[in-house]
């Protein structure tokens, strides 16, 4: 661990970004994502078409954008839209991936950014459900973003802003939310996680560099399923560092947090 | 008579009914004649913004956003406010002022610089109630059901979740497949928000890049206050009637407010301005740091041009400059 030559914010980036496949439609939030998408589309994904909230379809991500409605959502972008369209969009089934963020999440991938406590009467009120809500409800794979401890991932988090498998298998379909849709991957600062097939439970498929199965199993407050073989994650590559570095972020507004 | 089978209900209240019918109404009478409503924000805001009504502000606190029109309303202390949001700097603002009293939320945060302190002091004290949770899309989508003149619109966001619990939604089968759907009631808010790139002073107004939700937003409002950065005259918007987006009748008034979204950015004309973003960010962590930057940039100042000379000219220049480069 010692001789890193990456922070984890860096190597969250990395990860996500390569979940990002060429020429698709991917639903971008603040923070991670944009840096992931920025990141895809300078190196393996030029024809990555990041779709904002607000309107933004098809970007040319130059510059970070710092809000979800700001001009680098459409700079150099092929349309700019508006938000009923934007969901209306994924609600058709055009978005392939939606990346969101919270402060927990559970087995199934349920997250919760509203609050922490009670709903009425809350120990911390978050800023609520925003976006995400409708990217995990209407997008077909959504990408989980998020720390990695036990207060985060959780058995039970304590309001299911947006939805991923509820409570198993069918259970989607059965709320009346679109067949075939759900949480795909996890990225977070110590592994990459998906869900399995059968259980809809969430997996260990990749532990980063440095991290072992077992740092894993103790930073989640919930059985995990944990494969026979568990992947390694590659370390971010000196391509991937310096593009982050010099093109993507260069004035260390997120990687510089560490 | 087929009915709706209601599966399952939301538990938030509904404070605003749908009622379409009186909307209707109210909208019959609006003139409909090219009357001049160019006034100043001082008069938009004491004439059309009254305590207790409900509120709604696009696009939000840092993208144009009716900034100077919020700081107004703070100078006049409307109060008791009810407010739909969806907000960064404007509805953190009316909050950290004390004049909220209930909101009906999507999000309310600063984003890039984390969650709202302003919104965690007034909720965790109870000193504001959370009537509600909705989605983003939600939102709009309860605007645009106003938009279309009806009392709900179904979709397909917030299934399952604990947002729609705490919502006012309800979800039925679908009568056609019988696939269950989420019914959001149409949302027609006492008055709205909207800052443009340019307009008339009857009101037909245009916006440039992406349109959030100005156009459901617009339609959804009984009043309606525009600011824009550029008054027009009428042939110009008649040149080019494609790029309307509100037509004048649903207007009440309009504002001249160049940087009108300052802090916030106005696409291809001026960028965010990044050091008084941050300030808020970082003042309002305390509520004494909230009240020194509404002393500050808000109530030390008459109106919108003692703040635009108070920020300056020289640094509102850099600001077009930094949009003319990004071009």
């Amino acid at each position: 661990m010692a001789s890193r030559n990456y922070n984890l914010t860096e190597l969250m980036i990395c990860v996500a970004s390569r979940l990002m496949p060429d020429a698709t439609t991917v639903f971008i939030g603040t923070g991670i994502p944009m840096l992931a998408a920025a990141l895809a589309q300078k190196l393996h994904a030029p024809n990555l078409i990041p779709i904002f909230e607000f309107g933004g379809i098809g970007a040319t991500l130059e510059e970070l954008p710092l809000a979800v409605g700001e001009y680098n959502t459409f700079r150099k972008a092929l349309a700019a839209s508006g938000i009923c369209d934007i969901m209306e969009t994924a609600a058709r089934g055009f978005i392939e991936y939606g990346f969101l963020g919270g402060a927990q999440i559970d087995p199934y991938g349920n997250v919760n950014s509203t609050v922490i406590g009670d709903y009425r009467r809350p120990k911390v009120r978050l800023p609520g459900s925003g976006g995400a809500n409708d990217v995990g409800s209407l997008c077909w794979r959504t990408i989980i973003i998020m720390r990695h401890d036990r207060r985060r991932f959780v058995e039970k988090v304590d309001f299911i802003t947006t939805p991923g498998y509820l409570w198993g298998p069918g259970a989607r379909e059965a709320v009346g939310l679109p067949r075939g849709s759900g949480p795909y991957r996890v990225v977070t600062n110590l592994a990459l996680l998906g869900f399995d097939e059968e259980t809809k439970r969430m997996k260990l498929l990749a532990t980063h560099p440095g991290i072992t199965v077992q740092d894993v199993i103790e930073n989640t407050g919930f059985e995990l399923i944990i494969p026979d073989k568990v992947e390694q994650t590659e370390p971010p590559t000196e391509e991937e560092l310096r593009v982050l570095r010099e093109e993507v972020d260069p004035t260390g507004l997120y990687i510089s947090k560490g | 008579m087929l009915e709706f089978e209601i599966v399952e209900e939301g538990q938030g209240k509904l404070i605003q009914p749908p009622d379409v019918e009186a909307f209707r109404e109210w909208n019959r009478q609006k003139p409909k004649a090219l009357v001049d409503k160019l006034m100043t924000e001082q008069e938009a805001i004491s004439r059309f913004v009254h305590d207790g009504d409900y509120l709604a502000t696009e696009l939000y606190g840092t993208v144009r956003c009716p900034m100077s029109l919020t700081r107004e309303i703070i100078r006049q202390g409307k109060k008791d406010l009810r407010i739909a949001g969806q907000g960064v700097l404007e509805l953190d603002l009316l909050l950290a002022a004390g004049l909220v009293k209930q909101v009906e939320i999507t999000y309310i945060g600063l984003e890039v610089y984390g969650v709202s302190n302003a919104l965690r002091r007034a909720v965790e004290s109870g000193q504001v109630e959370v009537v509600s949770d909705w989605s983003n899309g939600a939102i709009a989508w309860r605007f645009k059901a106003a938009a279309m003149g009806v009392p709900f619109i179904p979709v397909r966001s917030m299934l399952g979740s604990d947002t729609l619990k705490s919502s006012a939604a309800k979800v039925v089968k679908c009568p056609f497949t019988g696939q269950k759907v989420a019914l959001l009631p149409a949302l027609i808010v006492d008055v709205a928000l909207i800052h443009v790139h340019r307009a008339d002073r009857y009101g037909n107004a245009q916006i440039e890049g992406i349109s959030g939700f100005a156009f459901e937003l617009a339609r959804a409002a009984k009043r309606l206050i525009i600011s824009a950065e550029e008054i027009v005259p009428t042939e110009e918007i008649r040149r080019y009637p494609d790029h309307t987006i509100i037509p004048y009748f649903l207007v009440d008034a309009v504002v001249h407010a160049p940087f009108g979204s300052h802090p916030g950015e106005m696409c291809y004309m001026y960028a965010r301005d990044e050091e008084l973003i941050k300030e808020w960010a970082e003042l309002s962590q305390t509520e004494e740091g909230a009240r020194a930057y509404l002393e500050k940039y808000v109530y030390s100042v008459k109106n919108h041009e003692e703040y635009l000379e108070k920020i300056g000219w020289e640094r509102l220049e850099r600001l077009k400059e930094k949009a003319e480069k990004r071009r």
